[in-house]
This record gives C-alpha cells, structure tokens and sequence, in this order.
C-alpha cells in the first residue's frame, strides 16, 4: 500500500489525465454518433410519415440530453485539466496548435445552443426548422470531434514551426493546422463515433427484443431501431476499417517507432510478417505467442510485398513506446473484425427470415455489441497516445518535460476517479428512471390516437 | 493600439461577458434551490424556465474563456495552470456535480430535493472560488520563485474574503435583478415581487463590498491601489450608472395591475455599471496578468497566429450571431415559452 502511493508523479498526472479523457471519450463519442440517428429517425419520419420513427427521435433525444449532461462538463474537465496538468505543453499549443482549440468553441455552441433549442423548442418548430436543428447538433458535435482530434494528430505528427535554442520561431498556423496525420485521423474518430453511437443504440433495441412478454407493437418498434441502427452502423464499421488502414499508412511514412511497437517488430527489413496477437518481449527483441502472417505488414504499410519497414533496434532504446501498445493496437483491430462479422451476419439472418422474428442467439450477440465498439474507442485513444510516448509532442517535447511541477497530485487523482465512478452510476440510475416513467407502450399509444402528423414530437 | 492590448481587450471583455452570464446562471440555480418548496410563489420554476435552455450555453463561454487564455497567452496559461492546480481542479470537480445534477433534476424528479440542494449550494461556491483568481493574481499570494499558491496565506487574508463576499453580492444581485425582469416578461407579478425585493436589498451591498476589496488589499499589492484609485472618474460613473438602475426599481408603472418598477431599465443600467467598473479595473490592472512577472507583451502568442487567430475569433463570432438571435427569441421573448404552466 504504502508503495502504491509512491507512484512519481509523473504517472499520477498521466493516469490523471488519461482516466479524465478515457471517462470524457465515451460521452463525447455517443454524443457525436447518436445525433446521426436522430437526425435518420427524423427524416425517415418525414419520408414515410410512420409514427414510429417520430417517437426513436423523441426518445434518442431525451437519452442524449442526459448523456450531455456528463459530456459538457467531462470536456471542460479535459480542456481545463490538460492546462492545469502539462502546463508546459499548453504553452506550446498557445505558440503552434492554438486554432482547433479556438475554432472548436464554435463548434462547442452551435451544438450547445442547437441542443437546447431542439430539446425545449421543438414544438414551437415547424419540421423542417427541426430538422435543421438537429442537424446543426450533429454538425457542432462532429466539427468537435475532428477539431480535438486535429490537436491530437498535430502531436503525433507535428509541424509549422521550427525551434531554435529552446523558442518557437517560424510559426505557421494553418500548415500545423493540416499536418500530416489531421485527415486521416479526424476521419477514423468520426466514422469511428458513428459506428460505436449506432451499435449502442442497437445493443439496447436488441435487449429489449429479447424480453419474453413483449408486445408486437413494441417488438416491430424495437426491430425497426435496430435495423436503422445496424445499418448506419455497418457502412461504419467497414468505412473505419479502411480508413484505419491509412491510418497505418500514415504511422509508416510519419511515425516509424509507433508502427513498430504496435507490429512488435524489432529487426528493420522487407517483407515484414504481420503479428497478431502475443506480447511483446522488450528485453528479448521479441513477440511471444501470436499468428505471423508473413509479407502482409510490408503490404499493408508500404503497399508492396517487398516494402521495407523500420524496426524498433533502428532507433534508440529510450525512444521506444512501451510494449503493450501491440497488444492495444490488437484489440483495436480485433474490436472492429468482430463488430463487422456481427453486422454481417445480422444482414444474412435478416434476409433469410424475411418476415419471421430475428433468433434469440442473433439478439443475444448484439446486446454486447455496443460495449464492445466503446471499448474499441478507448483501446484506440489509448494507443495511439502510449504509443507516442516517451513524448508529448512527437521528437519535441518529452512527456516528463510538459509536466506540472505540483506534487502531491495522489489524493486528486482519487477524487476525480471516484467522481467518474459516481457520475457512471448515476447516469445509468437516470436513464433508466425517466425511461421507466415513460414506458414505451404509452409513447406509442398516444402516438397513434391522438397527435397530429408533425406535430412536437418531444414532451 | 498594440497587439498585446488588443488580445487583453477581447480576453477582459469575454471575461465582463462571462462574469455577467456566469451570475445570472450560478445565482439562478441559487434561487431555484431557495424557492423549490415554497408552493405559493412561482419564483423557482421562472429560475428554472431560465436555466433549463441556458447553462449549457453558459458553460461554453467559461470554455470559451479558458481557451482564449490558453491561445493569446501561452506563456500566462503556463503560469496559471501551476498556481491554479488546486483551486480549479476543485472548479471542476464542482462544475461537473452542478452541471451533471441539473440535467438529472429534469429527468428523475423523484431525487429533486437533494439534486436542487446541490445544484444550489455550488452555484454558490464556484463564483467564490473564481473571483479569487483576481486577489491571486495581484500580488502577495504566490511564491513567484517556484510558482507555488501560497494558499494558507491567501485563507488568512481579508482581500480573499472581500472579494468573495463581492462575488456573491454580484451575483445574487445581478440574477435577482435579471429573473425580475425576466418573471415580468413572463408576467408573473408575484415572482417580480420576490426578485426586486432580493435586488433592492443586495444593491447597496455590492457597493460595499466593491469599496472593501480595494481597502483590504495587501501591501504586495499596493501597486493596484494606487492604479485603482487614478481610474477614479470610471468608477464615479460607474456608481451614477448603479443609481440611475436602482433607482428603476421604484418608477410607478401606469398600468394597475403591474407593481412598481423597471426591470428592464435597471437591468441595462446595472450592466453598463459593471462594465465601466470592469474597463476602470482593467486599465488599472494592465499590463499584468499575474504580478508581477507575468504581463500581457512577455506572454503574448507569436504575431502570426495572433493574425490567424483574429481571423477565426471574428469569422467565428459573426457566424454566431443568428443562433444566438434565434436562442434569445426562443427562450427571452416568446410568450408560449415564457408563460407555461408547470
């Protein structure tokens, strides 16, 4: 006990930092993905003027409200923790990466302020004014999204400015603005968000299918949630796939001692295997377990079978990211396989049965799905910000130098963490306490004897 | 006018705006939890109706502030980041409880009594805690060496207490004076009564603290006296300003039926008297952003992404501006809104 909390400070400011964002990412990233389906469920009302689809948005929203009730402050928690926390990297963003941090407080109140229009205006809103409202909602949260995710790149892969005997000179904000890695990155984070936003939602449409007594207007609600659902989310899982591909390509050509950590490739040369699985060795130069596809490493980073990719031995020890980012960089990928065979098969069924209910055993894979994506987002945060350890700012600023000089940071690291923990439980102890207020039968109900076509649909 | 004094214009100027928003919505949660139980009178859910559509747009500009720190003056942020590790880890852990328990209250009426306490009681303590920022950043309270917040004696200092005692009066003062304007929008005379009268009585004590926390200040901050005293003029017409708002409280309406009293005069009124109060202390306070090493030229970004950063504040903003057109005649103007039952 007394060793543990002895931990230096610097990994207590990093677990800090990293439990912080960790809670925040999945707030953020269902808060990017769920307005999409809003915003099909209100069109698809529109179109086929099926009440159903009114009442999905209706709910979605309402879910939504409560779930931004945690993203707004966690992400303040984020902006105001990362100056409070690596002070010495806030001045180099001030210096560098300053426009999107700026440019995404705009983002930040289009959402903000189109979020409590949609939710308390929305009868006082003619469809159309509502639709538009739902999509600036979306719109803020994905312009958020790639934002944040652009300061993010420019650290992996920084550049627009030169630093000489110790200053910043040569500033140039938009090249750091469009670095290297901004497009690919930005692109895996927002189709990323959209599949995970749209896999949660199925996994809950797919629960409440397999309750026993359930009634068949609900069961032909609920099969129509997961269909929207799984649809938006398998166009995403594949898109993610291949754009995570670039992604890869992009660590090759930019960050040669990040690909190679997460391959757990050691020695530099042509028609590198693939490794999947096993752990990394560090002391031995090697993985331990794990499948070697050989060739297939230098193919999908260089696009040619005799491609020479770098290994680890070519570059200093203390350079190396730690170990486990292969093994991050595997779950990852083994997170988005899954996901695309459940999606896959969930299509075959489908088809198959035609009219005939979806089987017990197709439900009971998709209620873990949307678990399983969430957890594939903080596999892949995680990575992508181990792996660029030791440094803070790829080959300019180390991890140990951006660090506050406060000690003592123990006893906030416990406070935040049980914060994260209490605000957990309770926002699954809200949700399910307004949804238990307003069963669905009853939405339902009063949906069909006696609202008006395009009437509010909140409230 | 140098680049320096034009990034602290726009930084003091989103710091007025946020002070002034950030009242309304801390105090309006403040009165909500005071008038929760109280049936007769409608004051709570005329609070509520407020903040409902608003804190989320309230919380954007807090960011908002952060970020403009952040990106005008790095070399400031880094200053800020270590002395303010305590006191704004503690904003934060209270922001997300107040933030996060307000949403809930909506939601899960059932846990309303204890979620309205907490939402209130930090409505409170926030404001507390980010007004002495300024006693902080003025000299004596931190070891300039290390950079460390002298906190046991910032705890003992009066100039601490008279600028938390003026925060507070601020901002009850200024969301009482605002829900009374807004309660008369809503025309609802009962819940206008309860908010002037909170105004008329807080008034007079925003003036006094104000005079306390240049009388308290401390000798390391000596230099902000005498600067305070030369923006004497601002400051007198500042107070004229507060007169002529609080005297509105009192002109006899024409109309039987309304009570006494001009919410939306003493409102503009008392605006324009915090912002000549902000300009005056703001020249007295420049150059420094944390005395007495840090000051706006030697924290200041480098000139071209001051440039870029123009840019984008000024293309960014003006984009704004219809939503924030559109949010005002929602949630400020429109009756339906305003005069629900609930």
């Amino acid at each position: 006990m007394k060793g543990w909390m002895q931990v230096d400070d610097l990994t207590i400011a990093r677990t800090l930092f990293g439990t912080s964002l960790g809670f925040h990412i999945i707030f953020a990233t269902l808060g990017v993905g769920i307005p999409l389906l809003i915003l099909t469920a209100e069109i698809l009302f529109q179109l086929k003027k099926d009440g159903h689809y009114a009442t999905m948005a209706k709910r979605w929203t309402k879910a939504q409200a409560i779930l931004l009730g945690v993203a707004i402050p966690s992400g303040t928690i984020v902006a105001v923790q990362m100056s409070l926390l690596w002070p010495k990297f806030i001045e180099f963003v001030g210096e560098v990466i300053a426009l999107p941090f700026q440019i995404e407080l705009f983002a930040f109140f289009i959402e903000a302020l189109f979020m409590s229009i949609y939710v308390f205006a929305a009868d006082r809103l003619p469809p159309i004014a509502r639709i538009v409202s739902v999509a600036l909602v979306a719109f803020g949260a994905l312009a958020s999204a790639v934002l944040i995710t652009d300061a993010n790149a420019w650290m992996n892969t920084p550049r627009g400015f030169r630093v000489e005997n110790g200053a910043i000179v040569d500033v140039d904000p938009w090249q750091a603005f469009f670095n290297p890695s901004f497009v690919s990155a930005a692109s895996h984070v927002a189709v990323s968000a959209y599949m995970t936003g749209a896999f949660v939602v199925g996994s809950v449409a797919a629960y409440k299918l397999l309750h026993r007594r359930i009634k068949k207007i609900e069961y032909d609600y609920h099969k129509k949630a997961l269909t929207l659902a799984l649809a938006i989310g398998s166009i995403m899982a594949v898109i993610t796939a291949l754009n995570g591909h670039e992604a890869a390509q992009v660590l090759h050509d930019h960050q040669p001692e990040k690909l190679a950590a997460a391959e757990g490739l050691f020695e530099t040369t042509a028609y590198a295997p693939l490794v999947l699985g096993g752990f990394t060795d560090q002391e031995t130069g090697r993985v331990v377990g794990g499948i070697r596809i050989p060739w297939l490493l230098s193919f999908l980073a260089t696009g040619r079978f005799d491609g020479v990719v770098q290994g680890l031995n070519g570059f200093p020890r203390d350079h190396w990211p730690p170990a486990y980012v292969h093994t991050l960089f595997n779950l990852m990928i083994a997170v988005g396989i899954v996901l695309i065979g459940i999606a896959a098969l969930f299509w075959v069924v489908k088809w198959r049965r035609k009219q005939k209910p979806l089987p017990r055993w197709l439900l009971r894979m998709l209620v873990p799905a949307g678990a399983l994506a969430l957890s594939g987002i903080e596999f892949g945060w995680i990575f992508t910000c181990s792996g660029r350890q030791p440094w803070t700012i790829d080959h300019i600023q180390r991890t140990s130098e951006a660090v506050t000089n406060t000690t003592g940071l123990m006893p906030w690291f416990l406070l935040f963490v049980t914060l994260y923990v209490f605000l957990c439980i309770a926002t699954v102890v809200v949700l399910k306490a307004y949804f238990k207020r307003r069963p669905l039968l009853e939405a339902l109900g009063e949906k069909q004897s006696t609202r008006p076509m395009g009437e509010s649909v909140l409230r | 006018m140098n680049e320096a004094l034009i990034a602290v214009s726009i930084l003091w100027t989103f710091i007025f705006v946020y002070a002034i928003l950030g009242s309304i919505d801390f105090g309006a949660s403040f009165w909500a939890m005071v008038y929760a139980r109280r049936e007769p009178t409608q004051a709570g859910s005329i609070a509520n109706r407020f903040l409902s559509p608003s804190w989320e747009v309230t919380n954007v500009f807090l960011v908002l502030l952060v970020v403009t720190i952040v990106v005008f003056f790095p070399r400031a942020a880094y200053a800020f980041g270590t002395v303010l590790l305590i006191p704004g880890s503690l904003i934060l852990i209270l922001l997300t409880l107040r933030s996060t328990f307000m949403v809930f209250t909506y939601t899960a009426p059932r846990y309303k009594g204890i979620l309205r306490i907490i939402s209130g009681a930090t409505g409170l303590l926030i404001p507390g805690l980010l007004v002495s920022v300024l006693p902080i950043t003025s000299g004596g309270f931190i070891n300039t060496v290390q950079l460390q917040l002298l906190f046991g004696k910032l705890l003992q200092s009066p100039n601490e207490y008279a600028y938390i005692s003026f925060g507070l009066s601020s901002e009850l003062f200024l969301s009482s004076l605002f829900l009374a304007d807004y309660a008369r929008e809503a025309r609802d005379e009962t819940a206008y009564t309860s908010f002037r009268r909170h105004a008329i009585g807080l008034g007079p004590a925003t003036l006094i603290t104000a005079m306390l926390t240049t009388w308290t200040i401390p000798d390391e901050a000596s230099w902000l006296k005498s600067n305070l005293a030369a923006q004497g003029p601002w400051f007198t017409l500042s107070v004229v300003a507060f007169a002529f708002g609080y005297s509105a409280l009192w002109w006899p309406q024409r109309k039987k039926q309304k009570k006494a009293g001009y919410p939306r005069v003493a409102v503009l009124s008392i605006i324009i008297q915090y912002a000549l109060a902000t300009y005056a202390y703001g020249v007295a306070r420049f150059p420094y952003i944390m005395y007495p090493d840090v000051t706006a030229d030697n924290s200041m970004t480098n000139p071209a992404m001051f440039k870029a950063l123009l840019i984008s504040y000024t293309v960014g903003l003006t984009l704004l501006v219809p939503g924030f057109i559109l949010f005002w005649r929602l949630f400020m103007k429109d009756k339906q809104y305003l005069e629900q039952e609930d």
